[in-house]
C-alpha cells in the first residue's frame, strides 16, 4: 500500500471518528456522573438539524452552531427532569428522546423550510471551512514529514481539533479537579457525596449539561462541517457507536479517543476498500461495517479485560427511604 | 368465532363497497421518503401533476420502517383505495402477499420483480441500465484522469443493475477508463446517510475520480455536494438534480417514475394490470439536458450520446443486464 494511501486513509479516519469522539466524551460525562444516556443519536440530530437551520437563515455558522447547542441542551435537560428529578427510568428516557429527535427534526424542517425534511444547502459563511495550518503548503514535499503535516493534521474544520483538545480537558477536570472527582464519586457512591454535603441532583444536572455541549458540538460538526445542510436522520446510527466505543474504552477518555479513533479507521477502510483480500481471503465490506459491534460485544462478554460500568449508573437517587 | 369472523367480513365487504365509490388512488412511499430528491420525489411529482391537472386527491404515506408495509397496504386497500401505488423492491413480496385478499383493488409496484404475478397487479420497472449506460459515456467523456466513480446506496441487485449500465458506457467509449465502485451500506439507512456518501466521494477522488454517479437516494445529496465542493463532476439520479449545484452536475440519469404513477393514476381502477417495462424507446430513462448543464455537455457529447440511444432502441447496442446473470461484464462489486 502507497504511503499517500495510508495518509489519506487516516485523513478520512480523523473526519470520521470526531462526530463520535464528541458524542463519546458527552457520554462520559453524562454516564460517570451515574446518568446513562442513549439518547446521543437523538442530541446530535436535533443539534445537526437546528445548527443548519439556524446558520441558513442568518448565515453565520457560529450562530448555527449556538443554536446547535443549545436545542441539544434542552434535549438534555429533558433527560436530566426525566431522569433526574423525577427518578425515572434512564434508558426510556434516552429512547423518547431519540424518537421525539427523529420526528421533530423532519417535521419542523418541513414546516420552516417546504424541502421535504431538509435545509436549504449551505453557502459560504454558513459552513465551517478548513483549516490551513501555517507553512502546510511550504512543507507538503518534504518527505513523510510533509504529507503528515499537511494532509493528514491540516486542513480540517475547527470542531476537529476542539474535539481533539477535549479529550485532554475531560482528562484533567475528571481526574485532576474536584469538579470531577465529585462527578466520578456520585456515579459510584451517590450517598456519600451527599453525607459530605455535596449535591447529588446539582452535579448530575452539570454533567448532563455537558453532555448537551458536546452533543450538541457533534451535531453541528456533521450538518456544518462534513455536510452543507441537514438531512432527516443523517446521524446514521453514530450515536450508537459512540454508546459502543464508550464501553469499549471502559469509560476513560483517553481510551475513548482510542476507541473513536479504531471505529473511525475500521470505518475509512470499510470506504476505501471494499473487499480486502487477504492472501486468499477475502473480507467482504459487510464484515468491517459490523466490527465495531462486534468488538463491543466480545469486550462486553469479558473477554478483554471487564468493562464495569460506574456503580450507581441507571439508578436514580433517592435521598431518604 | 364463525359468527365474528362472518361479522368481520360483512364489515369489511361494507367498507369496501363505500370505498369503491370515492376510489381515490393511494400512493405509499418507501423508506427513502417522500422529498428524497430522488426515487421517491419523482413519483411524488408524477402523484402531484395528476392532482393538479384533474382536481383530484391521492392518498399517502411516507413508510417509517418495514414492519409497516403489509399493514400500509391492507389499509390503503380496505379503506377502497384503488389503484394502490407502491414504489421501492422491497414491496414486491408484500403485495404479492396483500393482493390476493383483496381482488378488487389494483396494486402497482414499481421497482419491484414478481415471478408470478397476479391478476389484480401491475409491475413497472425500468432499463436503468441503458440509462445508466448512457451516463456513463459522458461520464468518460468529461473524465480527464480516466477514472470515474460510481456510488451505490442499499448493496441490492438494482443497484447494481445501475453500476452496471454506467460501466459498460463507459467502457463504449474508452475501453481502458477505470471505474471505481462503492456501496453505501447493507440496510436501508444507506438510503440516507450523506456524511458516508461524502467520504466515500473523498475516498474516490483521492483515487483520481473526477465524475461520480451517485445512485443513492438522500446519499446522494452528500455525494454530489463533495463533488461541487472538490470542483469535481457529479451526475444525479432518478429526479433531475442538475439544479442543485449548477454548473457542477454533469447530468442526470431520468428515470420517470413520476411518468409511471402519473398514468396509473389517470388510468385509475382500470389500470391493465401484468408487467409494464420502461426504457429509452419509451422514454421511461434517459439523460437530463436542461440550462443548468448544457455549459458542461457538449456538442460532441450530446451527438454521441443521442446516437447511442437510437442504437440501444434499434437494438445495435445490447446493453447486457445485471440481472440475466446477476454478474457484470465492465465490472466487479
Amino acid at each position: 500500500m502507497e504511503f499517500l494511501t495510508i495518509i489519506q486513509v487516516l485523513d478520512s479516519t480523523i473526519r470520521l471518528a470526531t462526530p463520535l469522539l464528541l458524542a463519546c466524551l458527552a457520554g462520559l460525562y453524562s454516564e460517570r456522573s451515574g446518568i446513562f444516556d442513549i439518547g446521543l443519536e437523538g442530541k446530535m440530530l436535533m443539534a445537526a438539524f437546528f445548527s443548519a437551520a439556524a446558520a441558513a437563515m442568518t448565515g453565520s455558522v457560529w450562530l448555527g452552531l449556538l443554536a446547535g447547542i443549545v436545542a441539544s441542551m434542552v434535549l438534555s435537560g429533558l433527560h436530566g427532569l426525566a431522569s433526574i428529578t423525577f427518578r425515572g427510568n434512564q434508558l426510556i428516557s434516552g429512547v423518547a428522546i431519540n424518537f421525539l429527535a427523529s420526528g421533530m427534526t423532519v417535521l419542523i424542517a418541513q414546516d420552516w423550510f417546504q424541502q421535504g425534511g431538509r435545509t436549504p444547502s449551505l453557502m459560504g459563511g454558513a459552513r465551517f471551512t478548513p483549516i490551513t495550518f501555517p507553512f502546510a503548503d511550504a512543507v507538503r514535499d518534504v518527505p513523510i514529514f510533509g504529507p503528515i503535516y499537511s494532509e493528514l493534521l491540516s486542513g480540517h474544520s475547527i470542531l476537529v481539533y476542539v474535539a481533539f483538545l477535549a479529550v485532554p480537558a475531560t482528562w484533567f477536570v475528571l481526574f485532576r479537579t474536584r469538579f470531577g472527582l465529585r462527578l466520578r464519586a456520585v456515579g459510584e457512591n451517590p450517598a456519600a457525596v451527599d453525607t459530605a454535603g455535596v449535591s447529588v441532583v446539582g452535579l448530575r444536572f452539570a454533567a448532563v449539561a455537558i453532555c448537551g455541549v458536546l452533543c450538541g458540538i457533534a451535531g453541528a460538526y456533521l450538518a456544518t462541517a462534513l455536510q452543507a445542510g441537514f438531512v432527516k436522520e443523517m446521524t446514521a446510527g453514530r450515536g450508537f457507536i459512540a454508546l459502543a466505543a464508550l464501553i469499549f474504552a471502559k469509560w476513560r477518555p483517553w481510551q475513548a479517543m482510542g476507541a473513536c479513533l479504531l471505529f473511525g479507521l475500521l470505518q475509512a477502510v470499510a470506504l476505501r476498500f471494499q473487499n480486502i483480500d487477504l492472501g486468499g481471503i477475502v473480507i467482504p465490506v459487510q464484515a468491517m461495517d459490523a466490527l465495531p459491534y462486534i468488538l463491543t460485544v466480545v469486550i462486553l462478554a469479558g473477554f478483554v479485560g471487564k468493562a464495569i460500568p460506574p456503580r450507581a449508573g441507571g439508578s436514580p437517587y433517592v435521598k431518604e427511604r | 368465532m364463525t359468527l365474528m369472523k362472518s361479522l368481520t367480513g360483512a364489515a369489511a365487504a361494507i367498507a369496501l363497497t363505500a370505498g369503491t365509490a370515492l376510489a381515490e388512488p393511494a400512493l405509499i412511499f418507501d423508506l427513502g421518503g417522500k422529498f428524497d430528491k430522488s426515487f421517491n420525489e419523482a413519483a411524488y411529482n408524477g402523484a402531484k401533476r395528476w392532482a393538479d391537472e384533474t382536481g383530484g386527491t391521492f392518498r399517502e404515506i411516507e413508510l417509517q420502517s418495514e414492519a409497516q408495509r403489509e399493514q400500509a397496504l391492507r389499509r390503503f386497500a380496505e379503506a377502497g383505495a384503488n389503484p394502490v401505488i407502491t414504489t421501492g423492491f422491497a414491496f414486491a413480496t408484500p403485495v404479492e402477499a396483500v393482493a390476493g385478499d383483496y381482488p378488487d383493488t389494483k396494486f402497482v409496484n414499481i421497482d419491484g420483480f414478481l415471478p408470478e404475478i397476479p391478476d389484480n397487479v401491475l409491475m413497472i420497472s425500468f432499463q436503468e441500465h441503458q440509462g445508466s449506460y448512457l451516463v456513463g459515456m459522458m461520464a468518460a467523456m468529461a473524465s480527464e484522469s480516466d477514472t470515474i466513480g460510481f456510488i451505490g446506496g442499499m448493496d441490492i441487485p438494482l443497484i447494481r443493475h445501475f453500476g452496471c449500465g454506467y460501466a459498460q458506457g463507459a467502457k463504449a467509449v474508452n475501453p481502458d477508463i477505470n471505474v471505481l465502485a462503492n456501496m453505501t451500506g447493507t440496510t436501508p439507512a444507506a438510503w440516507n446517510d450523506p456524511v458516508k456518501g461524502s467520504e466515500l466521494t473523498k475516498a474516490q477522488i483521492s483515487q483520481g475520480a473526477d465524475v461520480v454517479y451517485a445512485a443513492a437516494g438522500g446519499t446522494g445529496v452528500g455525494v454530489l455536494q463533495t463533488a461541487a465542493d472538490e470542483d469535481i463532476l457529479s451526475i444525479g439520479v432518478d429526479s433531475n438534480q442538475n439544479y442543485l449545484h449548477p454548473g457542477k452536475v454533469l447530468t442526470s440519469m431520468l428515470k420517470r417514475v413520476d411518468v409511471a404513477v402519473y398514468e396509473a393514476m389517470k388510468a385509475g381502477a382500470d389500470v391493465e394490470t401484468g408487467s409494464m417495462v420502461l426504457g429509452l424507446a419509451e422514454n421511461g430513462v434517459g439523460y437530463a439536458l436542461d440550462e443548468h448543464n448544457q455549459s458542461l455537455v457538449s456538442d460532441e457529447m450530446k451527438a454521441a450520446v443521442d446516437e447511442a440511444r437510437q442504437k440501444i432502441i434499434d437494438g445495435e447496442i445490447d446493453v447486457v443486464s445485471y440481472y440475466a446473470n446477476d454478474s457484470c461484464p465492465a465490472l466487479s462489486f
